[in-house]
């Protein structure tokens, strides 16, 4: 009877803090969709902001935020994926492993305002880069890749010995076994941690002060040439993505309704995000089931 | 009496300091069936292990003395390990199928192994789950996942991925211990088929089994062969008295 009520209080427990978290997240989405929902409008979507008047729009940082998404992501999922699978399958297991494992654990508890700073030392200053959209993507990238790293070897890791072995006793090189019969079942854990990475571009400021830069220059979205300077694929140009707006019209923002400028564009964050992390599983989903030939 | 398929010589095994096989020494025949027995731990599965040099992918694991197969050391440094794993099939105790369609998991051998044309794929497909008694049970499904089959369907198809890359030796580390009764006949059935092609060695932990499906045994303690001989006198009549009493469950 005693060990009976002792679980009935434990399970209590453990469903009040569970839905203690739904509440504060609910909550919380809540919230800034209800502050934010009212004031996004195509016009505020598409639009550059006003630095004086009212009705600026949010459109070139949106378009900063995904653009650094998709520039991070290219440099950031190789290198992460390749380190992960060497520490993973290639290291041997003696000291120096070790110790860049430790180095990658230190990495990723860096305050994102160093790694800021670190960026503009190096690759602002030292290498010429200025405040630029590439500038802003290494940084992200030195913040973002422990955890690819880290999560690529654990999900390989956490791969059966059994399946490696089976791919080794057909004559399967070593690459061969890891390339097609590995990757694939750690696949799902790799594409979670993609998104966890993608989600903190989303949504970094500090990192991206002093490197992909406060300001945005006039784009003109017709014009898609890389190379050219007003155009918004050149990655040299500075961009001031949208959680950075958010910060800086926050802190000085001078146009009347920058109040409802920044709850909306936090809303637009939110929401994008949301869309990315559904967006993302689902063509996960899709992978694996094509991989795997499951239902 | 048939012909050798491969021997070792004063084979031993270490795990960093600690010996799992000590200067072991066995002929195999072509085309018949040896089973290991001995209690948990004697070091029946690390030698099998050593034969298609799969504790290589253990950190730590050492060899010593020699394995020759087609009059080559195995372990010699010019020995391409994945041509050798191309030529002796393994087989697993929980069945390991591929993640992966029933079709790829048999598929996937030959194809890497140079087999392209898909209406040679097919036939590779159709012979391999013949020869495993599993065609008629999954060829309405081959495109499905392999997951979704039974144990012991699993096994039999991990046994066809073997055979599907044409090996002439087949290594069964206790390939019924985790299967049903009637499946584990089917298993057994399945091995006094494929001796007629290959020649097999099997880690078991029933020795009823290794008395119905072996021609020879050898029984294993602590790393040593205690005793190696044709399955049939060393059931009825061991030379040594530690076989006699293991044999016969006066312990392990």
């Amino acid at each position: 009877m005693k060990a009976r009520a002792a679980d009935r209080v434990a399970t209590g427990v453990i469903i009040g803090m569970a839905s203690l978290i739904m509440l504060v997240l609910v909550g919380l989405i809540a919230y800034l969709l209800f502050r934010g929902l009212s004031h996004i409008s195509w016009h505020f979507l598409t639009s550059p902001p006003q630095s004086i008047k009212a009705g600026g729009g949010i459109g070139p940082q949106l378009f900063n935020s995904l653009y650094l998404l998709i520039l991070t992501m290219l440099i950031t999922i190789p290198l992460g994926i390749g380190a992960g699978i060497y520490m993973s399958q290639y290291a041997k297991a003696n000291q120096l492993t070790a110790f860049i494992r430790l180095v990658v654990e230190v990495l990723s508890s860096f305050p994102s305002i160093v790694i800021g700073l670190f960026g503009l030392l190096v690759f602002v200053n030292l290498f010429h880069m200025k405040y630029s959209l590439a500038a802003g993507a290494l940084a992200l990238t030195v913040f973002n890749l422990p955890l690819m790293v880290r999560v690529t070897e654990q999900a390989l890791n956490g791969v059966p010995r059994e399946q490696k072995e089976a791919g080794l006793a057909l004559g399967l090189s070593r690459w061969k076994t890891i390339s097609s019969i590995m990757l694939p079942m750690a696949f799902p854990a790799i594409l979670t941690g993609t998104i966890l990475a993608a989600g903190r571009v989303f949504g970094e400021a500090a990192a991206l002060l002093f490197t992909a830069g406060m300001t945005t220059p006039r784009l003109d979205f017709g014009n898609w040439n890389p190379l050219d300077s007003h155009s918004p694929l050149n990655p040299f140009r500075p961009a001031e993505t949208l959680a950075v707006h958010i910060w800086k019209i926050n802190s000085e923002g001078r146009a009347p309704d920058a109040p409802e400028i920044a709850a909306g564009a936090s809303a637009v964050l939110i929401i994008v995000v949301l869309l990315f992390n559904f967006g993302a599983r689902w063509l996960g989903r899709a992978i694996y089931r094509k991989f795997t030939a499951t239902k | 009496m048939s012909d050798t398929a491969f021997y070792t010589k004063d084979l031993s095994v270490f795990y960093g300091e600690k010996q799992a096989i000590k200067k072991v020494s066995i002929t195999f025949p072509e085309r018949q069936v040896v089973a290991f027995i001995g209690p948990s731990g004697c070091g029946k599965s690390t030698f099998l292990r050593s034969l298609n040099r799969m504790n290589d992918v253990i950190p730590g694991a050492r060899v010593e003395g020699e394995i020759r197969i087609g009059g080559r050391d195995i372990n010699d440094p010019s020995t391409d390990v994945v041509r050798l794993r191309q030529k002796i099939g393994m087989v697993w105790q929980k069945p390991n199928p591929f993640h992966k369609s029933i079709y790829e998991n048999i598929a996937f051998g030959p194809r890497y192994h140079g087999v392209k044309d898909k209406r040679n794929l097919d036939e590779i497909v159709e012979s391999s789950l013949r020869k495993t008694a599993l065609w008629d049970e999954v060829k309405d499904r081959l495109h499905g996942s392999a997951l979704a089959l039974s144990g012991g369907q699993q096994q039999r198809l991990c046994i066809a991925r073997s055979i599907a890359v044409q090996p002439s030796i087949l290594l069964m580390d206790e390939p019924a211990s985790a299967l049903d009764p009637v499946s584990t006949a089917k298993i057994e059935e399945l091995i006094a088929e494929l001796k007629r092609d290959y020649s097999i060695v099997i880690v078991t932990h029933n020795m009823y089994q290794a008395a119905r499906v072996s021609d020879k045994t050898a029984f294993f303690l602590m790393g040593d062969l205690i005793e190696y001989d044709e399955t049939q006198k060393m059931f009825t009549n061991p030379s040594n008295r530690a076989t006699d009493d293991y044999i016969s469950g006066r312990f392990g």
